[in-house]
């Protein structure tokens, strides 16, 4: 079966050169952020990929670059077996893309308009892809919409401040599922929930998930969260993918150096009392990433190759990685 | 047990508004030990903060204690005048907060600011206190700390400034730290060092510390008991261990259950239905009668007190008819 999304070589480079004044007067050179550089990966119908990794590591920008937020400065995003970047030549094609992908937000109180009842706000995807000309109809969809998250049809004559931050969260899902997509891309959607708050989210996600047979891109920094609703893992550092692997592969037998680190660094309720040992230093600057291998100047294994060539994706037993000690069978 | 550190009897924070007073911390009851670390957990506005904000006297007005006492070491101190709290707060209880970049000054280098704050508190000469500052720094774990002195926080990542406030915080070599979300701005192998570090620290200066965090992990791993808040009040306080394996009050055992752990393999999460209710509709009897899945008739009528359930305390009726048979 071929996957559902494909993302090949994928890359994002933005500019953030000082003002053309500054840099003639100054004679500062102009600077260049790779976000995302050469990242790759496929997710199947109803399967969720999460895509792991610190503050700056790029995920945020792979789930921007797949909803067609940003135009990719290199590679392609296929959906469905078609190039988004040649189907977006075409307005009509164009819009029917956007009714089968959508995203849901992390911040519940940014994402909704504070101004609009909720009806509005879920009856928009709606309105905008015409798949509803009459009120009553629109009505009855929009509960429906509402209590498979849920809340109650009579939510939606309420404004977004009168719902708690999980509610307000559930009404940002309704509004994603509003056009009947195949693709949800969730950037951090429980980050910003208390945790009995998330459990609820999650497991309507999750619920969401088997009865329409869904496919998420599901980002996060929280690695217990990812154990709990995907099926694939990728792990990003300074815009690259490090390793991605099937789920119980990678929590099992993390490969790369950098995704055994991650995995030692979350504190963990069942392990009270236990000391850990945390890595030292922390994630260089973007602007400047580290030659060859972007983590070598933190991996207990790295060697002179590490620091003077890039290393490539390889496969191992199923598992995807990308390090030479791990090449080398060094580790 | 030695005479505790820190003693909080009865409690209460309101905050008067428009609409009535809102009763933001209810009757809470907790001691520290000379050394020892205690977790605060809850979800968003359970009261945890304000409790740590209460203890060293930083309450945002129009917010107020309204009863109750805190000592430290047998001293009343929430009843002291601006000034006299003003030379407690640094010198006898350090604080950190969440964000190292609100709490340090844009515009003092590092090194001024850690003199200024051990000048303020110890009778040491300027040299004498620039040393102690490098000293500081580097146990901290910042390198070329001589150099870093001269440097300002714009210049420091967002972990090495969460160590220049731990230095900030022990620079006076206080017996209690308050500790409010010290990791919740860090990424989490940065979490890892600074957990581990103000950890280790405080252990060797003999400081106590009261570790506000939403993190059950964090608190797993750091500190010999626990409070759980929920709605302003305490609902259950005992060893770690024993609130996180055997917990008493249903509110701690559905939040456990919510917390997806590295090694379960639940299809689903437990949930608790509901949300946390706001300051100005706790219902009547236990706070948290309309989402508990074992209320009985008394819980929405009486509001139970903490009571002794197996090796912890919980505030629930339940534990209340197991001691009566």
């Amino acid at each position: 079966m071929s996957p559902l999304v494909k993302v090949d070589d994928l890359a994002k480079t933005f500019d953030v050169s000082a003002p053309w004044l500054n840099r003639v007067l100054e004679r500062k050179p102009r600077q260049f952020v790779h976000a995302v550089d050469g990242v790759s990966f496929s997710i199947h119908k109803g399967k969720t990929l999460a895509l792991v990794g610190e503050s700056g590591c790029g995920k945020s920008t792979v789930a921007r670059l797949l909803v067609g937020l940003y135009e990719p400065t290199r590679g392609a995003v296929f959906f469905d077996g078609q190039d988004t970047g040649i189907l977006k030549s075409s307005a009509a094609n164009l819009r029917s893309l956007r009714r089968r992908m959508q995203m849901i937000f992390q911040d519940p109180y940014a994402s909704l308009n504070p101004r609009w009842k909720v009806l509005d706000i879920i009856a928009e995807p709606l309105r905008e892809h015409g798949l509803f000309s009459d009120d009553a109809g629109m009505r009855a969809k929009v509960g429906e919409l509402l209590r498979s998250v849920g809340l109650a049809s009579a939510d939606m004559e309420k404004f977004p401040h009168q719902f708690s931050g999980g509610q307000r969260q559930r009404i940002s899902i309704a509004r994603a599922l509003a056009t009947q997509p195949e693709f949800l891309v969730c950037d951090e959607p429980t980050s910003a929930l208390d945790v009995s708050v998330q459990a609820q989210v999650l497991n309507i996600m999750k619920d969401l998930q088997r009865q329409q047979s869904l496919t998420y891109l599901f980002i996060s920094h929280n690695l217990a969260v990812v154990r709990h609703v995907s099926d694939q893992v990728g792990v990003m550092y300074l815009g690259r993918l490090v390793e991605l692997a099937d789920k119980i592969e990678l929590f099992a037998r993390p490969r790369h150096p950098y995704t055994r680190m991650l995995l030692d660094a979350i504190p963990d309720i069942h392990m009270s009392g236990s000391s850990r040992t945390p890595v030292q230093g922390e994630v260089p600057n973007p602007l400047n990433p580290p030659a060859g291998c972007a983590f070598h100047p933190r991996c207990p294994h790295a060697d002179a190759r590490c620091s003077a060539e890039r290393p490539a994706m390889i496969e191992v037993q199923r598992v995807r990685v990308a390090c030479h000690a791990v090449e080398e069978g060094r580790i | 047990m030695s005479a505790p550190l820190l003693e909080v009897r009865h409690l209460r924070v309101e905050f008067p508004t428009r609409r009535g007073t809102l009763l933001a911390l209810d009757d809470i009851n907790f001691e520290i030990a000379p050394g020892e670390v205690l977790g605060v957990v809850g979800e968003s506005g359970a009261g945890k903060s304000l409790t740590g904000a209460a203890i060293i006297g930083l309450l945002e007005p129009p917010g107020r204690i309204a009863g109750g006492e805190i000592r430290l070491a047998g001293q009343r101190i929430d009843n002291l005048p601006y000034e006299q709290m003003r030379a407690i707060r640094g010198r006898r209880i350090g604080a950190i907060f969440q964000d190292p970049l609100t709490s340090l000054n844009p515009l003092y280098t590092i090194g001024r600011q850690l003199t200024e704050t051990i000048l303020t508190h110890l009778p040491v000469s300027a040299e004498e206190a620039r040393a102690r500052a490098i000293r500081l720094l580097q146990e901290t774990g910042i390198p070329a700390a001589k150099q870093r002195l001269e440097q300002y926080p714009h210049q420091f990542s967002g972990g090495m400034r969460q160590r220049v406030v731990i230095a900030l915080a022990l620079a006076a070599e206080p017996e209690l730290i308050v500790a409010d979300e010290p990791t919740t701005a860090l990424d989490v192998s940065i979490q890892a060092q600074i957990i581990s570090l103000l950890k280790r620290l405080c252990k060797e200066h003999g400081a106590a510390v009261m570790l506000v965090t939403h993190d059950m992990g964090v608190i797993a791993e750091t500190c010999d008991r626990v409070a759980v808040m929920y709605a302003g009040r305490i609902g259950e306080i005992g060893p770690v261990h024993e609130v996180i394996h055997h917990p008493a009050h249903p509110y701690t055992a559905g939040l456990m259950g919510s917390i997806p752990a590295m090694d379960d393999t639940r299809e689903r999460l437990l949930q608790i239905d509901g949300a946390m209710p706001r300051l100005n509709a706790i219902p009547a009897g236990c706070a948290f009668n309309p989402r508990c899945p074992k209320v009985m008739d008394r819980c929405r009528r009486e509001r139970p007190e903490l009571i002794g359930a197996g090796r912890t305390r919980a505030a629930c009726w339940l534990h209340a008819q197991e001691s009566f048979k």
